[in-house]
């Protein structure tokens, strides 16, 4: 008896252009995900990672191979899935409030107006924005704006919940505070979360497995499980020696990829060199 | 009272719909077969035209067949009498443009250039606007006569305040960090105005060009219909009153016609400035 | 508070110069053309307030009212698909270039030729001439929606309705807003013309009429007249405007400060 993965890729390929204009973006790509896990992706910069996420949520077709989201099959719009974007200003809408914007995904779902309402005042009660219901998302700040893609995503009650290096466009301190804030909510909920980023302290610090991608063509070069116990402490975990080896380990598989020093993660002094497993 | 930031989306975006309206699809695969789609379109529109009214669907006496206005314009082209008439309209649509050229171009610089005298000037501009300058049509008539001043200055008089608001908003729409840079390098007001001021102001008031030059088609034509004062619009006018439809329809759509070549001679010229315009209004607009 | 005084004071201080000066300057005039400011004034108390309003203001106004919600309606109906569908608007571009740039005086002479004389001509020509504006401005506004909000309606399946009556309309909203405001000079335009040209009542017969019977100061009555009902429209334009635009202000405030 076999239990349904929450999301399978299999040999999942997208070529751009055709003939000897072709780009391949990504190739043979093959992971599962279990249902309530937190995946992180990364990879080189330039490796397919936003490619891979548009053929995840139905945006972009792939070339071959197949994605499924609970046994079915991804093709155009899957149920069930949400994505929210890195750039959070080019998606919530300028003219609605931030109430609006986060029902907005419940008209699809044809959901009756008191519970879209309730839906709607959990999920902002669960990112902390109770009380700004009636702003627009022009007058919050940034990370405020990103806490409200999320709610709006929160609020869909999705299986899957896709994030695209969501973090990238704040600064250092808001990032932290939404790291914990998509911890809490995996927490709660128990959403099944795939997480793109190119920050590696940040995908160790957040995931139970990571995909660590190739350069272009991209395919998964390793899967490196994160054992550190949960619930995770920004200060605590980090201090722990498991989260160095672990963090070592995926920079140089990345290093080892490009050959050359990757997005300013430069490996500590003391650390062994590349392509050696530290003993336990 | 026009909202300067919606100006300059208006300006960008227009030039956007230029681009479509000249040159139909981006380059995407299968360029031949989408440049073919607007010419087998307009040709079906109006074969299923000509069949409409051969049919008798169309009356033929409100509408004649697209043939028959065809080879009446086709006469037309070959009489001098009709090159003319469309000189006489094109003599009454540079003067007035000239004029209004040389009256608002400096206005508008003076004008955007003082921000106290753009505001003692504002309610009496945004009074005067909206009147459509052939409301002036009778008292002109009775001040300059019937004849070419006439027309000149009806089209001199609506091209004004198209050409003032662009001349002043593209005064206006200058970076001020741009000035601020150039006054660090000890640059007068003067050769701040011709060196920064003058060249960034220029796509808007190609821009303005451009609206004026169909406005003051718009007025040639309107005042040979109304006055009788010769031109394509008197003859339109002449074939209209008798009744001779396809003359009529032949004349309007030569009309168009003008109207397109002066159209695509004015997008070029507002194109070319726009491309050494310095890159800020690009990144603003998208 | 002096601040706020003296920024009214500038705002009126030509205007009020200006007619004060017009007044005072042309009182003795004896110019058929230019008579007493006082005369005009006399004038327009006697026709517009309030006698001729029925027979002549409103029924400029209707058929202005009424040639520019058509226009309206078939530019952002026609906008919108046009804006969606590529096909169509690549196929259909020529002939809306073409027919645009038909000068508007002939367009009212294709109308007589077609619908003969009367309101019905004149609403159809004006309709006709202010959908171009907005017709051109709506295709421009539906194609430059930011395409992650219709990637993130994909993603969170809202049907084509939702689609375009949240997020397609409300941004191309700006831009349909821009071509209304041309339209509306150009629905006056034509309305005048069209009632000097081929009228028997309004604003624009009115102004020929007085001329033709030398009825000078009756002239400028009407001229006056037409300049504060395009001032009046245009006010009340903007007013709805911002109302319906408020986020837009707010919005691109916040985007010029990044």
């Amino acid at each position: 008896m076999q239990s349904v993965h929450a999301l399978e890729v299999r040999a999942l390929s997208k070529t751009y252009g055709t003939g000897d204009r072709a780009v391949r973006a990504i190739d043979d790509l093959t992971f599962e995900v279990e249902p309530g896990e937190f995946l992180c992706i990364v990879g080189p910069s330039g490796c397919g990672k936003t490619t891979l996420l548009k053929c995840l949520s139905g945006l972009l077709r792939p070339t071959s191979g197949a994605a499924y989201l609970e046994g079915t099959l991804i093709e155009r719009s899957p149920d069930g899935l949400a994505l929210v974007f890195q750039e959070y200003s080019r998606s919530l809408l300028p003219w609605m409030t931030v109430g609006a914007n986060v029902r907005l995904p419940l008209l699809g779902r044809r959901v009756r107006r008191s519970e879209r309402r309730s839906r709607a005042a959990e999920a902002l009660d669960a990112v902390g924005l109770t009380g700004f219901e009636d702003k627009h998302p022009w007058q919050l700040s940034g990370g405020m704006q990103q806490r409200v893609a999320i709610a709006r995503a929160l609020a869909y009650q999705p299986h899957l919940l896709l994030m695209d290096e969501p973090f990238a466009s704040v600064d250092a301190q808001t990032r932290a505070d939404l790291e914990d804030l998509v911890l809490d909510v995996h927490e709660r909920f128990g959403i099944t979360v795939v997480f793109v980023t190119h920050d590696i302290d940040e995908s160790v610090y957040l995931a139970d497995r990571i995909v660590v991608l190739t350069h272009r063509p991209t395919t998964v070069e390793e899967i490196v499980t994160v054992s550190l116990p949960r619930p995770r402490d920004q200060i605590a975990t980090k201090e722990l020696p498991e989260f160095m080896e672990i963090r070592g380990r995926v920079i140089r598989l990345i290093k080892g990829e490009t050959g050359e020093s990757d997005e300013g993660d430069d490996i500590p002094a003391g650390v062994v060199a590349a392509h050696e497993e530290v003993p336990e | 009272m026009t909202d300067l930031s919606t100006q300059a989306t208006t300006v960008e975006s227009h030039s956007r719909t230029i681009r479509w309206l000249r040159h139909g699809a981006p380059a995407a695969a299968g360029r031949g077969l989408s440049a073919l789609t607007p010419v087998l379109a307009t040709v079906a529109i109006v074969a299923g035209l000509q069949l409409l009214v051969a049919t008798g669907a169309i009356d033929e006496r409100v509408f004649p067949r697209p043939t028959s206005i065809g080879s009446e314009l086709w006469d037309h082209v070959q009489q001098g009498s009709f090159w003319e008439s469309v000189l006489r309209t094109l003599e009454g649509w540079a003067l007035g443009l000239g004029l209004a050229i040389v009256v608002a171009v400096p206005l508008g610089i003076a004008i955007g250039s003082s921000s106290s005298a753009y505001r003692s000037v504002r309610f009496v501009v945004d009074f005067v606007r909206p009147i459509p300058s052939i409301a002036l049509l009778p008292l002109f008539i009775l001040l300059f006569g019937i004849g070419m001043s006439l027309k000149t200055y009806i089209v001199a008089l609506g091209c004004f305040f198209p050409l003032f608001f662009q001349t002043m908003y593209g005064v206006q729409s200058v970076d001020p960090i741009t000035l601020e840079t150039a006054r660090a390098y000890r640059l007068g007001p003067v050769m701040r105005f011709v060196f920064v001021s003058l060249p960034g102001a220029t796509p808007m008031i190609a821009t303005g060009l451009r609206i004026s030059a169909s406005i003051a088609l718009l007025l040639a034509v309107g005042t040979e219909m109304v006055v009788g004062v010769p031109g394509i619009g008197y003859d339109i006018y002449r074939a209209q009153y008798a009744g001779e439809r396809p003359a009529a329809f032949a004349l309007i759509a030569a009309s168009g016609v003008l109207g397109i070549l002066m159209a695509i001679g004015f997008n070029r010229l507002e194109r070319v400035t726009l491309r050494w315009h310095p890159s800020q209004r690009r990144e603003s607009g998208e | 508070m002096t601040r706020r005084l003296r920024a009214i004071l500038l705002e009126l201080w030509l205007p009020v110069l200006g007619i004060a000066l017009w007044w005072v300057l042309s009182d003795d005039s004896t110019s058929p053309f230019f008579p007493p400011l006082r005369r005009i004034v006399e004038a327009f108390r006697d026709n517009w307030l309030f006698a001729r309003i029925d027979t002549d203001l409103v029924p400029s106004l209707t058929r202005f009212v009424e040639g520019f919600l058509i226009a309206t309606v078939v530019g952002v109906l026609l906008g919108l698909a046009l804006g969606l569908w590529p096909l169509a608007r690549r196929a259909l571009a020529p002939s809306i270039d073409f027919l645009r740039s038909i000068p508007a005086p002939a367009l009212i002479s294709v109308m007589i030729l077609l619908i003969g004389f009367g309101d019905g001509m004149k609403v159809a020509a004006i309709a006709l001439a202010s959908t171009f504006p907005i017709l051109l401005n709506t295709i421009d506004g539906v194609r430059g929606v930011e395409p992650q909000q219709l990637d993130m309606a994909r993603v969170y399946k809202l049907g084509y309705w939702h689609r375009i009556t949240r997020i397609v309309l409300p941004a191309a909203s700006p831009q349909i807003f821009a071509g209304m405001r041309v339209a509306l000079a150009v629905a006056l335009l034509v309305m005048a013309f069209s009632e000097m040209f081929a009228g028997t009542n309004g604003l624009g017969f009115f102004i020929v009429f007085a001329q033709e019977t030398y009825r000078i100061p009756d002239m400028w009555a009407g001229i006056v007249m037409l300049g504060i009902v395009g001032y009046a429209v245009n006010l009340c334009f903007l007013a709805f405007e911002r109302r319906i635009l408020r986020w837009h202000r707010g919005w691109r405030a916040t985007a010029q400060e990044r």
